[in-house]
């Protein structure tokens, strides 16, 4: 039985950070992630953990010092959100292309501008291309799980990880969560042992080659082996987690999706507010379900397509825009599972929803589904790029 | 997997490609060939050579070895042809031509 506390997103990511005691933490503070370098630096002029803290003057730094302390043969941490996830972009493809497993907590917040502070993922859809493992969290309590596994994960496949949860809704606001006793912990976690770091001149590297275009497609298809490798090693962990904590883990997160005709393909903390009004639908005979994206990248395309396969429509919810006058992201990533499985039945809408902190609401989730079921009686899709609570 | 630097040539498949083109051994400028780009080499005209050595010390890399205080013929193996050499030789000994492979 775990230990029963009250912990804002950020604190519950602070205090798995403490109980794994890293090596080093490079970080430079921005909202809504300061929290979680306060909190932590704390616990390091505390004396809990060993750990080097060092503050930098850029989230680029704050990058650089990790991929240098990463490849030293350190595990290496940092937190951001929002510009400071932007600024690191450039040493982001460097730690994943090194193949350095550097875990990052993100806060996630939109992009300037309009300058704004609040939540959705435009920071995090930035980068999915920087070749992070990607996990998200819908609750604190998720967040907290996920960091306990990530470094298993990303030092499995030698893939940096980003830990991902929803900007103030999950990282200030308290909730109840059930935390991991410290030894338990440490046997999960485990040491890092890389074979093969910089440290030690017995055995001398070179680390961060030039690749001329002889090798750059090569290293590149190495890299892309990592991240389909991920998929098992995520689940896994998943169930390793299960057994010691009896809350288990998979890529995606199913929920009332065995009957289900229309369907939500969501990420992140509005799952929650999802789930409430599926309840509320539910108990009206609505068959009505959800797909919770956890593991983003990898993204579970088969599992996602296997899931959709028998709805008869789906709704992509994407907390971010790709401005590409068609989708967001999700859209984009939930056709191509479908059309590459042959599955062309179900039809599917996109919603950008909830963009800088716009409320997201139980009443909001029920308009979706009320538009699914009209697409799902009609046959008639209409317009596949649509807006979410947004004053016409 | 392959490890050694010298196994890292233009055949190597992804699946032998070290993790992020790291390389695990020391001193490796000297088991990797870095002059396979050059389209002008140097060529030693022994007869005119005096062995004044004013090319040794101006040549970027190791293409020029010298023994016993004198001169060899180029390591093409290191030479990137960038003509250096040819540029401070005094006596008109080192002449650059086309590199045909």
């Amino acid at each position: 039985m775990g230990i029963r506390e009250r912990l804002s997103g950020n604190e519950a990511i602070a205090f798995a950070m403490k109980q794994i005691n890293p090596d080093v933490m490079g970080a430079f503070p921005i909202t809504p992630s300061t929290e979680i370098p306060q909190y932590f630096s704390t616990y390091v002029d505390n004396g809990q953990v060993d750990t080097e803290f060092i503050p930098v003057e850029s989230e680029h730094s704050a990058m650089s010092t990790c991929i240098g302390a990463q490849a030293a043969g350190c595990r290496a941490i940092s937190a951001t959100s929002s510009c400071g996830l932007s600024y690191m972009t450039e040493m982001l493809y460097v730690a994943a292309s090194d193949r350095l497993p550097i875990t990052l907590a993100v806060s996630c917040r939109a992009l300037s501008g309009p300058i704004n502070i609040n939540n959705d993922h435009s920071d995090a859809m930035s980068v999915r291309d920087a070749g992070w493992l990607m996990l998200f969290a819908e609750t604190n309590q998720e967040a907290y799980d996920n960091y306990l596994q990530a470094m298993r994960i990303g030092e499995a496949v030698s893939l940096p990880i980003m830990i991902c949860q929803d900007g103030f809704i999950t990282s200030h606001a308290i909730e109840n969560i059930e935390l991991v006793e410290d030894e338990k912990v440490k046997a999960f976690v485990g040491e890092y042992k890389p074979e093969h770091a910089l440290l030690g001149k017995e055995n001398p590297m070179a680390v961060g080659a030039y690749a001329t275009p002889v090798y750059y497609m090569e290293a590149k298809r190495a890299q892309a082996q990592a991240m389909m490798d991920a998929k098992d090693v995520i689940k896994k962990v998943g169930a390793e987690f299960a057994a010691m904590t009896g809350r288990s883990y998979d890529l995606i997160e199913k929920y009332e999706m065995d009957d289900a005709e229309e369907a939500l393909i969501i990420i992140g903390s509005s799952a929650g507010t999802a789930k409430e009004a599926i309840r509320e639908l539910r108990a009206q005979g609505k068959k009505v379900g959800l797909i919770k994206i956890r593991s983003f990248r990898p993204f579970p395309a088969d599992e996602i397509a296997e899931a959709l396969k028998n709805v008869k429509a789906f709704a992509a919810m994407d907390k971010d825009d790709s401005f590409n006058a068609h989708c967001g992201p999700i859209y984009a990533e939930v056709c191509a599972a479908l059309y590459a499985k042959g599955i062309f039945a179900p039809k599917g809408i996109d919603y950008i929803y909830g963009l800088g902190g716009r409320d997201v609401r139980v009443e909001s989730i029920q308009h979706v589904y009320a538009e699914l079921e009209k697409i799902a009686a009609s046959g008639e899709t209409g317009e596949t790029y649509r807006y979410l609570d947004v004053r016409e | 997997m392959k490890w050694k630097a010298s196994d890292m040539t233009p055949s190597v498949t992804w699946k032998d490609l070290t993790p992020g083109c790291n390389i695990f051994e020391g001193g490796t400028s000297e088991t990797v060939e870095t002059g396979d780009w050059r389209t002008m080499k140097p060529v030693l005209d022994m007869e005119k050579c005096k062995q004044c050595l004013l090319c040794a010390p101006v040549c970027p890399d190791m293409s020029i070895p010298v023994v016993d205080g004198k001169r060899g013929d180029f390591n093409y193996f290191f030479c990137k042809g960038c003509g250096i050499c040819a540029n401070v030789c005094p006596f008109g000994a080192i002449e650059m031509v086309k590199d045909e492979k």
